[in-house]
């Protein structure tokens, strides 16, 4: 935030708790990106056939009953895993805090076609008789079920739902988090993103029907922003939750701080359901940085959204072409290239994927850039190797959705 | 089907519903709700799968037939005797 920012108004982050393809605490995913380990691996799913994806193998039976998990839908059980991890990595004495004054902002791409397709599939089998339709399927499809069932798992009484912000949720997730702070609706935030996507079939097809679905013969080379040989999108699962509280309330328990939310932005293209824009974009990144007190040159990491299709990399590098023009010490990264497209849950994992470079210094890699694609050649663009700075203090973490939604978040370090 | 094998019937579909819960002593005459941790829509469940499995139809007006296994065991009886 600019200087003179009231306390109250500045937000911090003291817990991170995540699930990806690669990893299942910001520990091990940190180590996957920095060790080059993708997360995609050969998937099968009904009508589409095999694929690839990005798949999470965490524990759900670590903070659910076997009951929970048979009720609830894939983006409950990933939400409430991030958000159990989240609260223990925040150190926080969960027990004595008012759950009252706790809100959940949940950011997702879509909800609700996994168990309509699964609930369609069934019903196929009774001839499409709609009296053995599941009493289940409003409460698992309803918009707010990935926080609700977070709720519901922590006795959470505050305020929950889901903000539907197609790939920018992840972002749109933590701003709405650390809005609902700054104007004193809540005491400590649990925001982010969660996704179930690859539990679709839909998805898949649709990606495929347009010509944007990913494919190679290595799984692990299949998510390619920015090479030459991209092909599309791998879609993936995952979660990432923050704990999000005001700098006071941090600082006057002592907490661990990770990072300071120092701007952010939201904008529509309002141009093309699908095609991104680059000058809304490169707006938008401007807007974050302005709020945030910040210039260009200030950033030293920027998270891109780039997710391995051939125009909307191309867009992207246009943005950040125009806004990063003068600041030659800026470095690109991005994680799609190793974990795919988590959709909703996309920037919150991102941004998380780089919080630890405020300790270790280490920018991590794009992976999978065999052939850069000129039109991509962003002078700061780290490929396939990990590159140590000198500075490591911000972070700008762009998402960007269909509609033409774009979210730019900034962290720093404090 | 026999009074055994709806018994045995009834229990799969616990065993579905709530998974986390041991049967091995489930008590026939004790109501459910006094043993297991079941709530309406679990009870909606049981009738939903002895629709799906058997197309046996429990009206809302027999719902309190399903209260135990012996009350459920009897009241299905008559219904899947063909079954």
């Amino acid at each position: 935030m600019v200087a003179g920012t009231p306390d109250s108004h500045r937000i911090v982050i003291t817990g991170i708790g995540l699930t990806a393809p690669n990893g299942n605490s910001p520990k091990e995913f940190r180590e996957s990106l920095l060790a080059g380990r993708s997360g995609v691996t050969p998937y099968e799913i009904r009508y589409v056939g095999a694929t690839l994806a990005g798949v999470c193998r965490f524990d759900e039976l670590k903070y659910q009953k076997k009951k929970d998990v048979r009720r609830g839908t894939r983006a409950g059980s990933v939400g409430i895993y991030c958000a159990h991890e989240a609260i223990a990595d925040s150190g926080i004495d969960w027990d004595r805090i008012d759950k009252a004054q706790v809100g959940i902002y949940v950011g997702v791409t879509e909800h609700g076609n996994v168990e309509t397709e699964n609930e369609i599939y069934e019903l196929k089998g009774f001839d499409y008789d709609t009296k053995f339709w599941s009493h289940h399927h409003n409460p698992r499809t309803v918009a707010n079920n990935p926080a609700g069932e977070i709720s519901l798992n922590l006795g959470i009484t505050g305020p929950h739902y889901t903000i539907g912000a197609a790939c920018a949720a992840g972002n749109a997730g933590l701003i709405q988090g650390a809005q609902m702070l700054r104007l004193g609706e809540v005491d400590l935030a649990l925001a982010g993103g969660v996704s179930e996507s690859i539990h679709t079939f839909g998805i898949f097809a649709s990606f495929k029907s347009q010509g944007a679905l990913a494919s190679h013969a290595d799984p692990t080379k299949a998510s390619r922003p920015f090479d030459a040989r991209r092909n599309g999108i791998v879609v993936a699962e995952g979660g990432c939750m923050y704990v999000l509280q005001r700098h006071a309330d941090a600082k006057a328990r002592g907490a661990r701080i990770y990072g300071e939310i120092a701007g952010h932005h939201l904008n529509s293209d309002a141009s093309d359901f699908v095609l991104p824009n680059p000058e809304r974009q490169a707006e938008c990144i401007e807007r974050a940085l302005q709020k945030a007190g910040l210039s260009p040159a200030d950033i030293d990491i920027v998270s891109t959204h780039a997710t391995g299709t051939s125009s909307g990399d191309i867009q992207e590098c246009l943005a950040l072409r125009r806004v990063f023009e003068h600041a030659p010490r800026t470095l690109f990264n991005n994680a799609k290239s190793f974990i795919g497209h988590a959709m909703g849950a996309a920037g919150a994992l991102e941004l998380a994927g780089n919080l630890a470079a405020f300790d270790d210094r280490v920018c991590h890699a794009t992976i999978n850039v065999d052939e850069l694609d000129p039109a991509c050649a962003l002078p700061g663009l780290v490929t396939n190797q990990p590159r140590e700075m000198a500075r490591a203090c911000t972070v700008l973490n762009n998402s960007f959705g269909m509609l033409g939604i774009n979210s730019v978040l900034i962290v720093k370090k404090i | 089907m026999t009074t055994t094998n709806i018994r045995e019937a009834v229990l799969e579909i616990l065993e579905n519903i709530a998974p986390d819960e041991d049967l091995s002593d489930l008590k026939d005459d004790v109501p459910f709700r006094e043993q297991l941790e079941l709530d309406s829509m679990d009870f909606l469940d049981i009738v939903m799968e002895l629709r799906k499995r058997y197309r046996v139809q429990v009206p809302e007006d027999d719902y309190l037939e399903l209260r135990s296994m012996a009350s459920t065991v009897a009241y299905l009886e008559p219904l899947m005797k063909e079954v």
